[in-house]
């Protein structure tokens, strides 16, 4: 790269990650110019609680926003409106939506992950919702005004959060998943079951085994037809069956993509100064020993400063515990590490109680912590997720254990496994 | 309405108006306070919202949750006594007006 040639940084996405990455790159002392590519109408705002706290009675009805009004011209950072449609990764130039060419030292795809459309007819008939945007939440926070009775397709973190916050609102709320159990991809079957429990106990019907089959409109509502061939009767749907990386740019540009943009350990692409943050990237996981992408906040902003001191030029490996988190009505999940089916459960308290936590072992070694209503083991489990501990489960049974006190006086003893 | 001032550790201080109900997390990141990050969206998840709530103010405040005081240990500038998390904090009546010091690191 030519010396005298002006250092320019363009990121494409302004959710969490991309805004992360900007902020950061100030921080660190980035003199070039910074610019941001937004292609939604609203000004950068927060996800997560579009989900929670946006849908709830007693909402503020307006979305937080990632960062305050005037950072962006404080900051020196361009926040542009519009859609990337190309990238030449060769000539370094970004043409957007709009006909105009941007030319870039480094590129950084933040471009974040898109709900999976729900499989079945009558999946876009007027009622039938998603959530993801701020569109979204706003156009559910109407309709849910207007409901009596709701179903939601999809036990996943989406749909059990919106499920609690309808019936928050004392709706009549079916939930309907296709697997034996809810967010299974995501939990033990311990920590699976009693969330199963504590939503029916709510009033929720959760309908297990059971997925969606067809919607139709009857009447002024929907019918919506399970697979076991029930029928129930709806005025709104919301379906949150997963979401799906959008790579679709990065694959035109000839960048390599599965299940993700293919980073490495520093977030770089294989094309010279092309970094992908956040729900998009597929990187090199120093915790699982092979490629995950991961949809979370601390992803996001983990990523997108990892980003930034690579663009410095400070190449490290990225190494930071995952973490993650759900709040459905009055119950808090969260998550450190990543545990896998095979992993050996070893619970923690007694979940009675309303509060315990799960610690998976893999071969013998602790490798996440699932906890519930129970702040001071995940916070812990942060801290000691991803170390290399090796643990026997009869020292995570005895009554005097716990997490915190681990983490707190590094008496982690390593047994061999 | 109350007002939140928010003081750096520079010295510089900013006053706000705010609704009854809001999170003092909320406000600050709404009318872009430095210092006051808000990541996890005001669950109480991040700790990246601390403020030192000044004496005279802390007899107002509500008490300090399971969730919140753990996260209170996880703070990157040094927990006082004075600490909180913004975002368990909502303006109301007895807190209006309120001064907080705002952490020269909150990440």
């Amino acid at each position: 790269m030519a010396t005298n040639m002006v250092e320019r940084t363009f990121i494409i996405g302004a959710g969490q990650a991309g805004v992360q990455v900007a902020d950061s790159l100030r921080a660190e002392g980035y003199a070039g110019e910074i610019t941001i590519l937004n292609d939604e109408a609203a000004f950068p705002y927060q996800r997560p609680p579009l989900s929670k706290d946006y849908l709830a009675a007693d909402s503020a009805g307006t979305a937080l926003p990632l960062r305050g009004p005037d950072f962006f011209a404080s900051k020196d950072i361009t926040l542009r409106p519009g859609a990337a449609v190309a990238v030449d990764t060769a000539a370094r130039r970004v043409t957007l939506a709009d006909g105009s060419t941007l030319g870039y030292t480094h590129l950084v795809f933040a471009t974040g992950a898109a709900n999976r459309q729900l499989p079945c007819p009558g999946a876009s008939l007027p009622g039938v919702h998603a959530l993801r945007t701020l569109d979204d939440a706003q156009n559910l926070q109407a309709a849910l005004a207007n409901a009596q009775r709701v179903v939601v397709i999809g036990a996943g973190f989406i749909g059990l959060e919106f499920a609690a916050a309808a019936r928050s609102r004392e709706l009549e709320v079916t939930v309907l998943e296709f697997a034996p159990r809810p967010m299974g991809r995501a939990l033990s079957a311990t920590s699976s079951e009693w969330f199963a429990t504590r939503h029916r106990d709510e009033g929720i019907d959760l309908r297990l085994n059971e997925g969606v089959a067809s919607i139709e409109r009857a009447g002024n509502g929907l019918v919506v037809e399970s697979t076991t061939g029930d029928r129930y009767p709806a005025d709104l749907v919301l379906y949150g069956v997963g979401v799906a990386p959008r790579t679709e740019l990065a694959e035109a540009a000839g960048l390599a993509t599965d299940n993700g943009i293919l980073v490495d350990s520093g977030l770089r692409t294989a094309a010279d100064g092309v970094l992908a943050v956040g729900d998009c990237a597929s990187f090199p996981n120093a915790h699982t020993g092979s490629r995950t992408r991961l949809e979370s906040v601390q992803n996001a902003t983990d990523h997108g400063r990892h980003a930034a001191r690579s663009i410095m030029g400070h190449h490290t490996d990225y190494a930071e515990t995952p973490w993650f988190w759900s709040t459905q009505g009055n119950l808090r999940l969260q998550i450190a590490g990543i545990s896998h089916p095979d992993d050996l459960p070893v619970l923690l308290g007694d979940p009675a109680s309303g509060k315990f936590s799960i610690a998976l072992l893999r071969d013998g070694v602790l490798v996440a912590v699932e906890s519930v209503n129970s702040a001071a083991d995940h916070i812990a489990a942060r801290k000691l997720v991803g170390r290399g501990i090796a643990l026997d489960p009869a020292t995570l049974t005895d009554p005097g254990f716990s997490l915190k006190a681990l983490a707190k006086t590094s008496l982690a003893v390593s047994i061999p496994a | 309405m109350p007002t939140i001032t928010f003081t750096q550790s520079t010295g510089e201080a900013a006053e706000i108006t705010v609704e009854e109900g809001t999170s003092l997390m909320r406000a600050a990141v709404t009318n872009g306070i430095e210092g006051i990050v808000g990541e996890c969206g005001g669950q109480a998840m991040c700790a990246t919202c601390h403020i030192y709530v000044r004496p005279e103010f802390a007899g107002q405040l509500p008490e300090v949750s399971d969730d919140e005081d753990e996260m209170l240990d996880c703070t990157t500038a040094e927990r006082t006594h004075a600490s909180r998390l913004g975002c368990q904090i909502k303006m109301s009546g007895p807190l209006a007006n309120i001064v907080v010091d705002v952490p020269s690191d909150q990440v």
